[in-house]
């Protein structure tokens, strides 16, 4: 690359200063805050300076269990078109509502709607992992969503990326924090101390009250109150916790101000990416984003609902994989889609499908091995009507883990998981 | 003898210790409330909380809902989709299919009735601690709509909680709890049979509702209990006890022998030591200290909830009533140390100054976002509580949510037009009104800053506020608001 990106060590040094200069008048308590080694979660201050390691990992949860056959279509498999009669997706070249060919895989194609994931995988941005689930697959959404975000089959854990931030803080010297984009924030993201940013609109990441007028928006700077860094208790916590709230705001705020410096596509996913491009593009030190799109539950009248969603998630990975290299900020992130199950082989009777077990997951970035990935599950040795998975979703993590953010993924994951071959060494 | 909770002298309870008591046994209350509970002394003020049966309780009570939205298929349906299974009739089957969601469907907005309709009764109540305990036993009893999938059974649930809430917790709260639908429903021992058992209820029953984890049991004494256990289930709105899938064979629990059902096995579980610490020590983090550690002081304190527990047949009221008299209830360390739960946080805020409630769903949403949505427990661990609720995004929700009740301001709206209203802030402080040499707006601002924050602050907030009061040409409402809503958005007030 010839161009400096934003992200060359100058930069780093630039906003170094700016730390430097805010010091200089900011009370002591607040420069400790950013001094400190190990922020609190929501610390948003820390320089990555020094530290070599400035990956990202940006998860997406498609809620509702997606149809994996349908979006990464077996047109090679004569029992997929026996047990979809209505849902299947025509073979490439049979139509205009066939499926996208997919070069080096046998038989496999993509849904005509995903075009967006098919250019990033033409452009070796992207890849699909197949056939991934766990032992004793759970059909229900919520206990199948907490195995999902505990990496744990009983889903009694608490969050895997929660035990990321756990364990980076306790160890390594990096500060690291997550940010959910949503209502609420996923127990993935939940450690034992840890706990993400989450907001579901930068606007409303704020007090409201700085509207009643300027004296009142000033008087609000001094709510946290002095705190004693001494202490611990209670009163200590959220004090800091007001001043990392007080201080991030401004920081969210600020960066989703900026114009991205591409066109979007639209919907609801597109614009969580695009405040996600935005933070990463105002250097945050956040090292996971979390975003979610629902509406993946297709037990009826599928055809219209999934291609819609299908359209909304491909073009969105595309856009912000653009924005993201517009930024030069593309080889840092890496973006991870899973859902929480497929869905059974055979289509339901209301033009739908009820809920499965194994499903391909999708990996976005110039990081990633492009192509196709791991074994198909068979179409004819099923388990009750479903698939059987043929690799661990805790594979995937584990490269994720390990092989992008650094990490101790044997800890975290309470296991030695054989990282799957998904990322280039 | 002088034990770990010997009781606070009466002279020492005042109008901030009965500010302490309200908060803690309760969600606060407005100033004229808190005098009247100091007036009372502490003993009296105690038991007006405890025997709230004293008080006549004039709120709706859930049966106005309807019980009949997922009621099982008449047997006649139910032929008739077994035929259309056996047929193959995609079209019949198609209408089952859609009626049932469309079922499911009403009960999902019965069940939204029935949250505000709770949440409506914690903000009205005449017994504050009748409803909070009802809050405690939810979160100890933890069971979720969104696995029980019957809004009806939920409100059931929250009525037999309610009416044991100060009851005999051996034998009012967890053997009615092993009957109850909703828990059944939830922890699968609906599916728990002689053939195929599941231990799920056995198990959450020793480890969250009893014992604690791990406390004086094994894995095989989940399994055994879980064979005892068998055969409870429910049918339509009530417990059955269905005899053909009880496993009546010999069980080994706890090392004793003999055939026992799931009576016995509750029966059994209670003559463990454990039994009789595990619900103090939960009580004692949910009124007295959130914290997870166990302290000396906490730990004498709680061995004494247990003994007085025990010491009653396991009747609560006189481990509370000890416990609310207590001199370690009001020690100092104790006073603000707790940081209140997104619903205390709201009923505190509604019912100590005395806002409109707005809109109740509004206020439940924002429960929700804050992290406790009720009847919406994350697992069946309940809600974890103590620094668990904060992080940046819910204290701006905390913050908002205060701004939102004082003036009506919704936190999704745009543009803010036009000033405050809808609540008048100024009978708090009509007291301090045209007094003598005194200085009215420094008067006004520590007057309120004591009664949101329990403290006037002494690092530079206060002067600050007051120089705000004084510039403003009066003091009127728009500006009391102003004031507190920069006070209610301090780190003191998330505490209670």
């Amino acid at each position: 690359m010839t161009e400096p990106t934003p992200w060359t060590r100058r930069h780093f040094i630039q906003r170094g200063t700016a730390l430097a200069s805010m010091a200089a008048t900011a009370p002591l308590f607040i420069q400790r805050a950013s001094e400190a080694m190990c922020l609190p979660l929501g610390s948003m201050l820390s320089s990555l300076a020094g530290v070599p390691q400035d990956h990202v990992l940006v998860v997406v949860q498609l809620a509702g269990g997606n149809d994996g056959l349908n979006t990464v279509v077996p047109y090679g498999s004569s029992d997929y078109y026996k047990k979809r009669p209505q849902l299947a997706i025509a073979a490439p070249g049979k139509g205009n509502e066939a499926a996208l060919a997919l070069p080096g895989s046998d038989g496999l194609g993509l849904h005509p709607a995903f075009s967006g994931f098919r250019e990033l995988f033409d452009n070796g941005l992207g890849c699909i992992v197949q056939g991934i689930g766990y032992p004793n697959p759970n059909r229900s959404h919520f206990s199948s969503m907490d195995i999902w975000h505990t990496a744990d089959t009983s889903g009694r854990d608490n969050g895997w990326l929660g035990r990321y931030f756990d364990n980076t803080c306790k160890g390594t010297p990096e500060a690291a924090s997550g940010i959910a984009l949503g209502n609420a924030a996923p127990l993935a993201m939940q450690g034992a101390k840890s706990l993400p940013v989450s907001f579901e609109s930068p606007d409303l990441y704020r007090w409201m009250g700085e509207d009643f007028g300027d004296d009142v928006a000033s008087a609000f700077k001094s709510v946290p109150g002095k705190h004693d860094s001494g202490t611990d208790d209670n009163l200590a916590f959220l004090k800091r916790t007001a001043l990392d709230a007080q201080m991030s705001s401004n920081q969210v705020r600020k960066a989703v101000s900026v114009s991205p410096l591409t066109s979007w596509s639209g919907g609801d996913l597109a614009t969580q990416l695009q405040t996600v491009a935005a933070l990463v593009r105002a250097g945050m030190s956040t090292r996971v984003y979390y975003v979610t799109l629902g509406g993946f539950d297709t037990h009826a009248n599928q055809e219209g609902s999934h291609q819609r969603l299908l359209r909304q998630v491909g073009d969105s990975l595309l856009s912000f994989q653009n924005e993201l290299k517009a930024q030069g900020n593309d080889g840092r992130v890496l973006t991870m889609v899973f859902s929480e199950f497929g869905r059974r082989v055979g289509e339901n009777g209301s033009g739908g499908t009820d809920h499965g077990t194994a499903a391909p997951m999708y990996l976005v970035g110039p990081m990633v091995k492009p192509g196709v990935h791991g074994t198909h599950p068979s179409m004819t040795n099923l388990d009750d009507g479903d698939l059987k998975f043929t690799a661990d979703f805790r594979q995937v993590y584990a490269a994720a883990l390990k092989n992008w953010m650094g990490a101790d993924a044997d800890t975290i994951l309470r296991k030695r998981w054989n990282p799957a071959p998904v990322l280039k060494s | 003898m002088p034990h770990a909770l010997s009781p606070l002298p009466e002279k020492d309870f005042g109008y901030w210790e009965a500010e302490h008591l309200l908060a803690r046994a309760g969600f606060g209350g407005t100033p004229s409330q808190i005098l009247t509970l100091s007036n009372m002394g502490l003993k009296k003020a105690v038991d007006y909380l405890v025997e709230w049966e004293r008080v006549k309780d004039p709120l709706a009570d859930g049966s106005e809902f309807r019980s009949d939205i997922m009621e099982p298929l008449s047997r006649e349906n139910r032929q008739r989709r077994d035929l259309a299974r056996r047929n193959s009739d995609e079209r019949t089957l198609e209408q089952f299919r859609a009626a049932r969601q469309e079922r499911q469907r009403e009960d999902r907005r019965q069940m939204r009735s029935i949250q505000s309709w709770w949440l409506e009764r914690l903000i009205e109540t005449p017994r504050p601690l009748h409803e909070k305990l009802t809050l405690f036993w939810h979160g100890h009893f933890a069971t979720g709509y969104r696995a029980v999938e019957d809004s009806w059974h939920m409100m059931l649930q929250n009525n037999m909680l309610r009416q044991n809430a100060g009851g005999n917790f051996k034998n009012d709260l967890v053997h009615n709890i092993v009957r109850d639908p909703a828990m059944i429903k939830y922890l699968n021992n609906n599916q728990n049979t002689r053939k195929a058992p599941n231990e799920n209820l056995a198990r959450e029953l020793m480890e969250l509702f009893t014992l604690g984890e791990g406390n004086g049991y094994t894995e095989d004494d989940i399994k055994e209990g879980a064979r005892a256990l068998t055969g409870m289930t429910y049918r339509d709105d009530a417990f059955s006890f269905n005899q053909r899938n009880f496993d009546s064979s010999g069980k080994t629990i706890f090392g004793r022998s003999g055939q026992f059902d799931g009576s016995d096995f509750v029966e059994l579980i209670f003559q463990r030591p454990s039994a009789s610490w595990f619900v103090p020590w939960k009580m004692h983090r949910f009124f007295v200290d959130d914290s997870t550690e166990i302290s000396t002081t906490t730990k004498a304190a709680v061995n004494r909830m247990a003994s007085t527990l025990k010491r009653n047949s396991w009747n609560v009221r006189p481990m509370l009533r000890e416990l609310f008299r207590s001199k370690h209830f009001y020690d100092q360390k104790n006073r603000r140390s707790m940081i209140k739960s997104p619903v205390q946080l709201a009923v505190q805020a509604v019912r100590s100054l005395d806002t409109p409630v707005r809109s109740i769903n509004r206020v439940n949403q924002a429960c929700g976002l804050m992290g406790q949505e009720i009847f919406f427990p994350p697992s069946v661990k309940g809600w974890e509580a103590g620094r668990k609720w904060i992080n940046t995004s819910t204290l701006f929700i905390r913050n908002n949510l205060l701004v939102y009740l004082m003036t009506g301001r919704d936190p999704g709206a745009k543009a803010w037009e036009g000033s405050p209203g809808g609540w008048d802030a100024t009978p708090l402080v009509s007291h301090l009104r045209g007094l003598d040499g005194r200085d009215e707006a420094k008067d006004i601002v520590t007057y309120l800053a004591r009664f949101t924050l329990g403290t006037a602050p002494t690092d530079g907030r206060l002067e600050e506020w007051t120089a705000l009061a004084k510039s403003r040409d009066r003091i009127d409402n728009e500006t009391l608001v102003h004031l507190l809503s920069l006070m209610t958005a301090c780190p003191e007030y998330q505490l209670c």
